[in-house]
């Protein structure tokens, strides 16, 4: 109670200060009031309550941070190559970013989804989408890798992506543009109304492996998919997806695309189409897409393309979807942790639409439609709302929930967070965000347990945050307690790329099962050497193969004589190291590559194409142990037809080198 | 302070008492067993600090743990630990178990990072080698196996 007392006085005292000062222009500095310090430190050693992971935009990466401390733990490589880690460098790992296009080493990761067990998380896997090359990818919460990696056919970018269901049976992939699909894709742009096509993707996940396959395709009339959440609990079975361009614009959307003064949220009953499927209503098609797949034995990828998708035509495969009208161009549509609301976001409305799952359902059935569109029935606005949010602020995006009944709901264009009732629609508190908030994160925020607590806001303008690095600035995020009636900003935190979607998961769900090492026992990679006993070099054709150990801190073979110009030499590195975080790196001169780094236990792989003749050291690049810079050796190159024989060691003197030069 | 000098006390008492029946050899206490490492210490001063309090060595030789300590040994010990009394990385193993208790050896091999922080014999070994053992993540049962392969490297039949 006292402490309930002081904080009132405190309030009221901050109160008058913000009243006598509030003719003052506002500095970056303001709004942090009492004791956020203390709610943000955690003090050395100590560990954060919740890991966020966090999309990296344009980085085609995603990051760990700790919440409440803001502090980046890892950044993982998922679409793009990364050369603190060599993926997408590695041998093994050049094949998780094969397309169809070939191999396409960045691209735009937008949205994280973390795996679900009865619509709550269950720590194992994130998803992420890749917008400009369609596809989606599986990282393990175990290994913090990427596992696998599944492109998208007939999609023209995938933005609307990867929202899960509530037992993580389906992640989806709904095309941001609509685009011509089949035989016939040379068309004119101008032809949009009759030619292009959108396609939502239900990607099936393996509920024992997480493996990810197209399970079904649904092909929807041409316009722009943006945004998406599965029902759970009682709406589990539909999904509902914002959608934009409406008026089918193909030229400067800026204006085509925003003068319908509503355009739709689409709900999916993927259960319907599953039955379908089942009746072998389905269209098997013809698709060239990648399938990349992780190894964990072999610690290798490999890359399948795939050659056809089932597809759904719900024009006339009836009850599947149907569009409830929405104002104005929607983008955030997310159902809350009863199942029962749907809250869509219309970017340009001046209210937030929530719709009732009740409702829809019963306008389904009494076929309360208000016509067509495309041949798909349109839901009577009216009949599928719950209410409307009034006056919230400017430029509505994207909303999370908490687990008391409350909505949290980002303003890009008013800068601010405004917290309201789901239930009352009332507009309880509002903060603003420092600057021009996309997306938002509640810990479990889209998931039907809530764990509240905090909202963090992830800015899409930094300015005059943080100290200034030129024009190009750091990202930015914002930590906010959300505990008591009214928000409190804690904390600034810089991000690495754009940070678009999020979620935060409770650190006891994920921390005791990350892996340590890699069990070298179980290392089935084809040129593992396991154990110095396995260490050689073996010639194939004009390929040499180095099997290669590493332990603190030598390497083996350290001298290798016998390569010749016009060789391609792979230097197949196993680290025998089994405790953990002892990585070692491995670089050797003039390599057109990254370095690599060698996690304990595994195989990872160098090629080295050498262009001159004589000797190259090599050497390890992570700093491993007190010796680590004598952790090197030297790799001798000769002209093309000589005939020295290949040969390699470590620990061998010879008699010309042990007698003194004279 | 009191409560150690108890526990120490309690710990010798129960170190004097006899034999029990003969566990089986493959049978270990779990490796994160409630004691305090230093009521270990006080209690085994040469059998290092770990699981690892009694091990029974059999004559002859045990074959299969023999071959099975060799492949161990080649994959995650040869690195840095010659089989001659030469150093390298680590120690020469050559005679190391008519140096060492076989408990200590196998506390070693298992609990490294505890015998690194408490062990006197331990800590000495790192101040010749300057370089950490590793954690070579080796189950009480392969440090056994290891053991008998250094008692065949040390020329017992």
């Amino acid at each position: 109670m006292k402490s309930v007392n002081k904080m009132i006085a405190f309030l009221a005292l901050a109160g008058a200060i913000v009243a006598v000062n509030s003719c003052k222009p506002k500095g970056p500095q303001d709004a942090v009031v009492g004791n956020a310090a203390e709610k943000v430190y955690v003090a050395p050693g100590k560990y954060d309550e919740f890991y966020n992971i966090v999309s990296g935009g344009f980085n085609g990466q995603m990051s760990v941070y700790g919440i409440p401390s803001g502090r980046l733990f890892r950044i993982i490589p998922v679409f793009s190559q990364f050369p603190e880690n060599g993926y997408g460098f590695s041998e093994e790992t050049k094949p998780m970013l094969m397309t169809s296009h070939g191999f396409v080493p960045w691209d735009d990761l937008h949205h994280i989804a973390l795996s679900e067990t009865k619509g709550e998380h269950d720590g194992r896997w994130a998803f992420a989408n890749g917008n400009n090359t369609p596809r989606v990818a599986r990282v393990s919460l175990k290994t913090f890798k990427t596992e696998e990696i599944l492109e998208l056919p007939n999609s023209g970018g995938n933005h609307s992506s990867p929202f899960i269901t509530e037992n993580s049976e389906y992640i989806v992939a709904g095309t941001r543009f609509s685009v011509p699909v089949g035989d016939n894709r040379d068309v004119p742009i101008s032809s949009y109304k009759q030619n292009f096509k959108g396609t939502i993707s239900f990607i099936k996940i393996d509920p024992t492996t997480g493996r990810m396959n197209i399970g079904f395709q649904l092909k929807t009339p041409g316009v722009d998919f943006d945004l998406s959440r599965a029902g759970k609990g009682p709406s589990h079975g539909w999904f509902f997806f914002s959608c934009y361009n409406t008026e089918q614009a193909y030229t400067l959307l800026e204006q085509n695309a925003t003068q319908k003064d509503k355009d739709f949220i689409m709900a999916v009953n993927w259960k319907k189409a599953e039955e379908y499927i089942a009746q072998g209503k389905g269209e098997k098609v013809k698709a060239k897409y990648a399938h990349n797949m992780l190894n964990e034995s072999t610690h290798t990828a490999s890359s399948e393309m795939m050659t056809e998708v089932l597809q759904l035509d719900p024009t006339v495969l009836k009850d599947i979807i149907y569009f409830i009208p929405c104002p104005k161009s929607p983008h955030g549509c997310d159902t809350d942790p009863s199942g029962e609301y749907i809250v869509a976001s219309g970017k340009l409305a001046a209210l937030i639409p929530v719709f009732s799952f009740t409702k829809i359902q019963k306008a389904i059935a009494d076929k309360d439609f208000e016509g067509e569109y495309a041949g798909i029935p349109v839901i009577k606005y009216e009949s599928a709302l719950h209410g409307e949010v009034k006056k919230p602020g400017l430029g509505p995006l994207h909303t999370e929930f908490d687990e008391k009944g409350n909505a949290y709901t980002s303003f890009f264009v008013s800068s601010e967070i405004v917290k309201w009732n789901v239930k009352s629609l009332e507009v309880l508190d509002r903060v603003p965000t420092y600057y021009s908030i996309g997306h938002l994160c509640v810990p479990g925020g889209p998931t039907a347990k809530p764990h509240g607590k905090y909202v963090i806001a992830y800015n899409k303008i930094t300015k005059d945050r943080y100290l200034p690095t030129g024009p190009e600035l750091t990202q930015s995020a914002q930590l906010y307690d959300i505990s008591g009636d009214k928000m409190q900003l804690l904390l600034d935190f810089p991000t690495t790329g754009e940070p678009h979607y999020a979620e935060a998961i409770p650190a006891s769900l994920v921390m005791p099962n990350s892996t340590k090492i890699f069990k070298i026992e179980e290392n089935n990679h084809p040129y593992a050497a396991k154990g110095e006993k396995e260490a050689k070099v073996e010639r194939k054709g004009n390929e040499v193969h180095v099997y290669m150990t590493a332990i603190r801190s030598h390497l083996v073979p350290d001298n290798i004589e016998g390569i010749k110009l016009g060789d391609v030499v792979y230097f197949h590195v196993t680290n025998l190291e089994q405790d953990w975080d002892v990585p070692h790196g491995f670089a050797i001169k003039g390599a057109a590559n990254a370095e690599i780094l060698i996690m304990p236990g595994e195989t990872q792989t160098l090629k080295w194409t050498p262009d001159e003749v004589g000797v190259s050291p090599f050497y390890c690049t992570d700093f491993c142990s007190a010796l680590h810079q004598e952790m090197q050796g030297y790799a001798r190159v000769s002209a093309a037809g000589s005939n020295i024989p290949l040969k390699f060691s470590t620990g061998v003197i010879a008699e010309e080198a042990k007698s003194s030069p004279k | 302070m009191k409560y150690c000098v108890i526990l120490a006390i309690t710990a010798a008492m129960f170190s004097c008492a006899p034999d029990k029946s003969k566990m089986n050899n493959e049978q270990y206490p779990d490796q994160s067993s409630g004691k305090s490492a230093v009521e270990e210490v006080i209690a085994n001063p040469t059998k290092g600090i770990g699981a690892v309090k009694n091990v029974t060595l059999k004559s002859p030789l045990e074959q299969e743990r023999v071959s099975r300590g060799l492949a161990i040994y080649e994959m995650k010990c040869a690195a840095c630990h010659k089989l001659t009394d030469q150093r390298l990385v680590g120690p020469g193993w050559k005679d190391v178990t008519k140096r060492r208790k076989p408990e200590w050896i196998m506390n070693m091999a298992t609990n490294v990072d505890v015998m690194l922080e408490k062990d006197a014999e331990a800590q000495k070994l790192l101040e010749l080698c300057l370089v950490r053992m590793p954690n070579q993540n080796i189950s009480v049962g392969d440090a056994r196996d290891i053991l008998e392969y250094m008692r065949s490297n040390d020329g017992e039949k």
